[in-house]
């Protein structure tokens, strides 16, 4: 390990691919609001945008951080959760065939239509807004530390049976770690859906948070603060989304994706 | 053809009439048929044969890892329940766990056979610099070679001094030339250890190389069809097998797998 995470980071100029697109886009699209001047309700200017921001930035950071909470909260439930039933599902083929196929059964329902009736059992407020983001979040969490645990290599089990390995040492030493990686892929798709969750549950269930802001201004027909709000949105979801990833590198350092090509 | 061997005393391994059927949609597959077999402590053994003769599901018979249809299968005289004591098995795939350092990799065994780490620490130690791994302790599997990593799996085999070491075409993914290295250094570790081995691989030349005896298999159904002793002296130079009399062994399993249809002649 001769070189440190940033050195890695900086290695594939993917960060700095990204940020030149961003800049080009934004650079773009303030000329061509200038030149072909669009109504502030149909396409505000960048620099509007950030104007709106300026003028009121607590009101946006305190409805963020809300809105971080709820995802944070919801995304931990939804790993120790997911992660306790998974490895239940691979022990046990009672829960595997009537826990598992019940995830599975509901996994194609479209999980955002079912917010409203969450607001029916559990009220307005963060319990509801909670309650869709684990719906949301749990499944690839789940599906993938499933796939995970099942994926070993059958004549490494062969090695363990052979060896007595204990039924504990068998999960703990080989099937957990083995998944982990596929834990953390779940991880990734589950961070980017405990936000949505979030946000479908401020929608249905709102009061306060990024999601109500989104509303609120819309009702106003303020698209400028729309646009802030959905600005504030996608900072948070790529921050949460390379969180999970840079915890993965922590976690994983072992693992092919993280390996340098001729390691 | 010389098919029967003396029977000896008391065998170290003894499989007798073993039959083993997998039922199937398409009937009964009989992946191994009247199988008869005693091998002697010390012993080492080639079972050779093509993809398919059941040789690997022999191998997982005699692990405990399979059961048997009908037959028996004995280790020091008393029959087979679940995986023999003092055993150690390599498989093709080294199956090293990738989160582990080379070390903690080569002491899983004893983690899993219920004994402490500290305890096999230097045997461990001592197991990899014979193999040639001495500085690579901390590394992590996919830091190695193959053939690096396939050392290593033998290490972890070996790390509790077995008695028995069952080896599934070991060394079938490496290239020729790692082979040959990997068959010199089992040989010469082999050599005067008393260990039993079960060698099994689709190597002719690998075959007779390594074996005390060879015992060739044939499939549909699996079974054995000759068993003979490879009377060359020990230690093998490489250079062995340009001999005429490994030429005649070698010969021998060729002429079978020719009336296999599986080489032509």
């Amino acid at each position: 390990m001769k070189n440190s995470f940033a050195a890695k980071l900086m290695r594939d100029n993917r960060s700095l691919d990204i940020v030149l697109v961003l800049l080009g886009t934004i650079a773009l699209w303030e000329v061509g609001v200038r030149i072909f001047n669009p109504p502030a309700i149909i396409l505000p200017a960048p620099s509007a945008i950030w104007a709106a921001f300026m003028q009121s930035p607590w009101v946006f950071i305190r409805n963020m951080l809300y809105t971080l909470s709820t995802t944070g909260i919801a995304f931990a439930i939804s790993v120790a959760l997911g992660v306790i039933m998974a490895v239940g599902i691979v022990q046990s083929k009672f829960l595997e065939r009537t826990v598992y196929t019940l995830l599975i059964a509901v996994n194609s329902v479209p999980k955002v239509a079912l917010a409203p009736l969450f607001v029916i059992w559990l009220g307005t407020g963060m319990a509801s807004q909670l309650a869709v983001a684990v719906m949301l979040a749990i499944f690839p969490i789940v599906i993938n530390t499933v796939l995970g645990l099942r994926s070993v290599d059958p004549d490494m089990l062969n090695l363990a049976k052979a060896t007595r390995a204990s039924k504990f040492d068998i999960i703990y030493k080989i099937r957990v770690p083995n998944a982990l990686p596929s834990l953390f892929s779940g991880m990734k798709v589950g961070i980017s859906f405990a936000l949505v969750g979030a946000i479908v549950g401020e929608f249905v269930a709102g009061g306060r948070g990024l999601g109500f802001l989104v509303l609120t201004a819309q009702g106003q027909f303020d698209t400028t603060r729309v646009f802030v709000s959905l600005v504030l949105l996608g900072v948070m979801g790529t921050i949460l989304f390379y969180a999970v990833d840079v915890m993965e590198r922590v976690a994983l350092p072992w693992h092919s994706s993280q390996r340098q090509p001729n390691a | 053809m010389n098919m029967t061997v003396t029977p000896p005393a008391e065998p170290y391994l003894r499989v007798s009439a073993t039959d083993k059927i997998y039922p199937s949609p398409h009937g009964e597959i009989v992946a191994l048929s009247d199988i008869n077999l005693d091998v002697q402590p010390g012993e080492f053994i080639s079972i050779v044969g093509p993809s398919g003769c059941g040789k690997s599901t022999l191998m997982k018979c005699i692990a405990g890892l399979e059961d048997i249809t009908s037959g028996s299968i004995s280790v020091s005289g008393r029959p087979l329940a679940g995986p023999p004591d003092r055993m150690g098995v390599v498989f093709q795939r080294d199956v090293l766990l990738d989160w582990r350092t080379i070390l903690d990799n080569v002491l899983l065994q004893a983690e899993f056979l219920g004994h402490s780490r500290a305890k096999y620490r230097d045997r461990a130690m001592q197991l990899l610099e014979r193999f040639g791994l001495k500085g690579f302790e901390n590394r992590h599997p996919w830091e190695l070679s193959g053939g690096m990593r396939q050392r290593a799996s033998i290490c972890r085999a070996l790390l509790c001094d077995p008695d028995l070491l069952l080896m599934d075409e070991p060394f079938g993914a490496l290239d020729a030339m790692t082979r040959d290295d990997l068959n010199v250094e089992l040989s010469r570790i082999w050599q005067g250890s008393n260990k039993t081995v079960i060698f099994i691989t689709h190597s002719i030349s690998e075959a007779v190389f390594l074996a005390d005896r060879v015992v060739m298999m044939s499939r549909g159904p699996g079974r054995i069809v000759d068993v003979f002793d490879v009377d060359l002296p020990r230690p093998r130079p490489l250079s062995i097998r340009e001999t005429e009399a490994f030429g005649v062994y070698a010969q021998r399993i060729r002429h079978h797998f020719a009336e296999l249809g599986v080489i032509q002649e």
